[in-house]
């Protein structure tokens, strides 16, 4: 292996990495919140590239000003899954993860269907005359970098360090912690418990809203795209530990990096085994992934 | 020596519990004769089909709920042995001309070799990370197969056509051998539950169900009830894996594979009542007979009408009634034992 190729692995891995971290990391930080997976996240993430595909057919904008909007948009969605089902599926008294899984499982059914009858199965691709970045490629010493991707990753980062900001900094991120830590006794301090887990249930979105965004910007868009990014969301929140925001940025770029060299090695059909391999003998090792405490 | 203390309420069966093993005997026999007379009266070939997956959905379903219900395991992963048992057959058949017979005991046998030496590994992850690796490990299934050319890789494989016969279990028009063997599967499933809900095996799952930690001090052994569990399930969902071949006659890796029969292997147990004896079957005889005809009925548009009726309906079965459909019948639940 050259250097050369390395290199190449190495920037592409990272690059696709940080934006799997971006997926995953609102499902983890609702894990953590509440014990809770969200079978829909994928959905979530969906309907975020629906939103920009929109916003850039009507409105006339480039996908990086439709970015807010989706975001924006993914937060009500967000809030009000946990308000319309979530909430109602933690009241249960029997099962209650059998319940949740279910329900969130036919709620993402539910948004795949309307998507469906809202926007037909045909495929769609954000279009070229009005996507700046769409296709560009550069070069950096013989390693080529897609531009889409590259500020992708970038936003990405920046989104970590805004979501890092706001957990250590604000009082929602206060309460966010407090409430993850003990949701019964935070409601002794005056923290309104359910309005913390609707606004951590709006973030959550968000945050796939914004990954979602970003790949609208490369990637077809069609009601059933979600599912293959929703299980790497799902492996790389298991790997870097549920509920752990830290761990779903590593477990992302690991991820990242896993597929990018396996795509090198093996077939191209082949790419996910590398993830699989990665994720399973962790797992065997670290059971509750690599900073999972719960 | 723990496990005899853990005999004890096997012991203390009151005449109440015998009355009420003996009713469920009784219960069960008169489904089977309906569901024998059923085709007699219903002649239309797409109704039949329907009862075809309804009664292979009732069986795959009260496997899922050995594992998924009375031992609290959520797989959703299950298609992996569904595919494997889909796969011996087919294979064992095509490639060799094993009859489709010998190769359901193949499928099912590896299956439960395989669900051994996953449980092994598995057993010792928590909840969400459980059911999460059985996803993976079934979509990286999924994922071999697909990349497997002597397997037939992503084109599948095609039974020949041959006349119909008992010995290569293929019958082309005629729907009443199948019905009648996944009749016969979904009756051997539920007397496998119903055994085991009356053994010590059955107090021991509900015990790890219940309360790990609590059984685990009592001296039941968590682990290998686990394994026990694992393997049983995985066998008779296999089988059901190859009665399915047997019926379509063609394979592929997504139609035996997806995650999407994980799915509707849990959901009539879901739906009718989890770790219960009659909810997959009641789960089942509601659950499939809707899906297929909203399917061909609203499917066809390619709009999803289908799928936002089947989103509506597990998202608001899950909310409304959490213990399933059958607890709307017990006046008393299952023992807290």
């Amino acid at each position: 292996m050259t250097a050369q190729i390395f290199l190449q692995i190495v920037a592409s891995g990272l690059l696709m990495g940080l934006i799997y971290a971006l997926i995953a990391v609102g499902l983890s930080l609702i894990f953590g919140l509440m014990d809770v997976v969200n079978f829909a996240h994928g959905e979530f993430m969906m309907l975020a590239m629906y939103a920009v595909f929109g916003a850039v057919v009507i409105i006339g904008i480039d996908p990086l000003m439709a970015m807010p909007l989706a975001v924006a948009a993914l937060f009500v969605v967000g809030a009000t899954a946990y308000l319309g089902v979530v909430q109602h599926a933690m009241r249960a008294k029997a099962n209650i993860g059998m319940v949740q899984i279910f329900a969130t499982f036919g709620l993402a059914v539910l948004i795949r269907g309307v998507s469906q009858f809202l926007f037909t199965s045909d495929y769609r691709n954000v279009p070229a005359e009005r996507n700046l970045l769409g296709g560009k490629t550069i070069e950096l010493g013989g390693v080529f970098l897609p531009l889409p991707q590259l500020v992708g990753a970038g936003i990405s980062v920046l989104a970590f360090v805004g979501l890092w900001l706001l957990i250590t900094r604000t009082d929602f991120g206060k309460a966010l912690e407090a409430t993850r830590e003990d949701a019964g006794a935070v409601a002794l301090v005056g923290i309104d418990k359910n309005r913390v887990f609707t606004l951590g249930w709006g973030l959550g979105a968000s945050l796939v809203g914004l990954a979602g965004a970003i790949l609208a910007i490369f990637y077809y868009i069609h009601p059933d795209v979600a599912a293959p990014f929703a299980l790497i969301a799902y492996v790389t929140v298991a790997l870097g530990g549920f509920g752990s925001v830290f761990g779903a940025l590593v477990a992302g770029i690991m991820v990242g990096l896993a597929e990018a060299l396996t795509a090198t090695i093996l077939p191209p059909a082949l790419k996910s085994v590398g993830i699989y391999a990665l994720y399973l003998g962790v797992l065997f090792i670290r059971p509750k992934g690599l900073f999972g405490s719960l | 020596m723990a496990s005899q203390a853990l005999s004890a309420p096997l012991a203390a069966t009151t005449a109440a519990h015998d009355g009420r093993r003996r009713r469920e005997l009784i219960a069960f026999a008169i489904l089977l004769a309906a569901f024998a007379v059923l085709p007699h009266l219903v002649k239309d070939v797409y109704a039949q089909n329907v009862i075809v997956l309804t009664l292979m959905y009732a069986a795959l379903s009260q496997s899922w709920n050995i594992l998924g219900g009375y031992c609290g395991q959520i797989s959703l992963g299950h298609a992996l042995y569904f595919g494997t048992g889909a796969y011996a057959t087919s294979l064992l058949y095509t490639k060799f001309g094993v009859i489709p017979w010998f190769g359901m005991i193949v499928g099912g046998v590896i299956a439960a070799a395989i669900a051994l030496v996953l449980g092994y590994q598995l057993f010792r992850l928590a909840g969400h990370y459980f059911a999460i690796a059985t996803i993976v490990i079934a979509e990286a299934g999924l994922l071999l197969v697909h990349n497997w050319d002597w397997a037939g890789a992503a084109t599948g494989i095609q039974w020949p056509f041959v006349p119909d016969s008992w010995l290569t279990f293929q019958f082309g028009r005629d729907k009443l051998p199948y019905i009648y063997f996944a009749l016969g599967l979904f009756a051997a499933t539920w007397l496998v539950t119903f055994a085991i809900e009356g053994s010590r095996w059955g107090y021991w799952w509900r015990a790890v169900k219940d309360n790990a930690d609590a059984a685990e001090s009592l001296g039941v052994k968590i682990f290998k009830s686990k394994m026990a569990a694992a393997a049983v399930s995985a066998f008779f969902t296999a089988v059901g894996g190859a009665f399915y071949a047997c019926f379509v006659q063609y394979i592929d890796p997504d139609s035996v594979m997806a995650f999407k029969f994980s799915l509707l292997m849990a959901l009539p147990a879901v739906l009718g009542g989890i770790g219960t004896l009659w909810g997959p079957v009641v789960g089942a005889v509601i659950l499939i007979p809707l899906m297929e005809t909203t399917s061909s009925y609203l499917g066809g548009t390619g709009r999803g009408i289908d799928l936002i009726v089947y989103g509506l309906l597990v998202m608001v079965v899950a909310l409304a009634r959490p213990e399933g459909i059958v607890s709307l019948f017990s006046r008393r639940k299952a023992p807290k034992a």
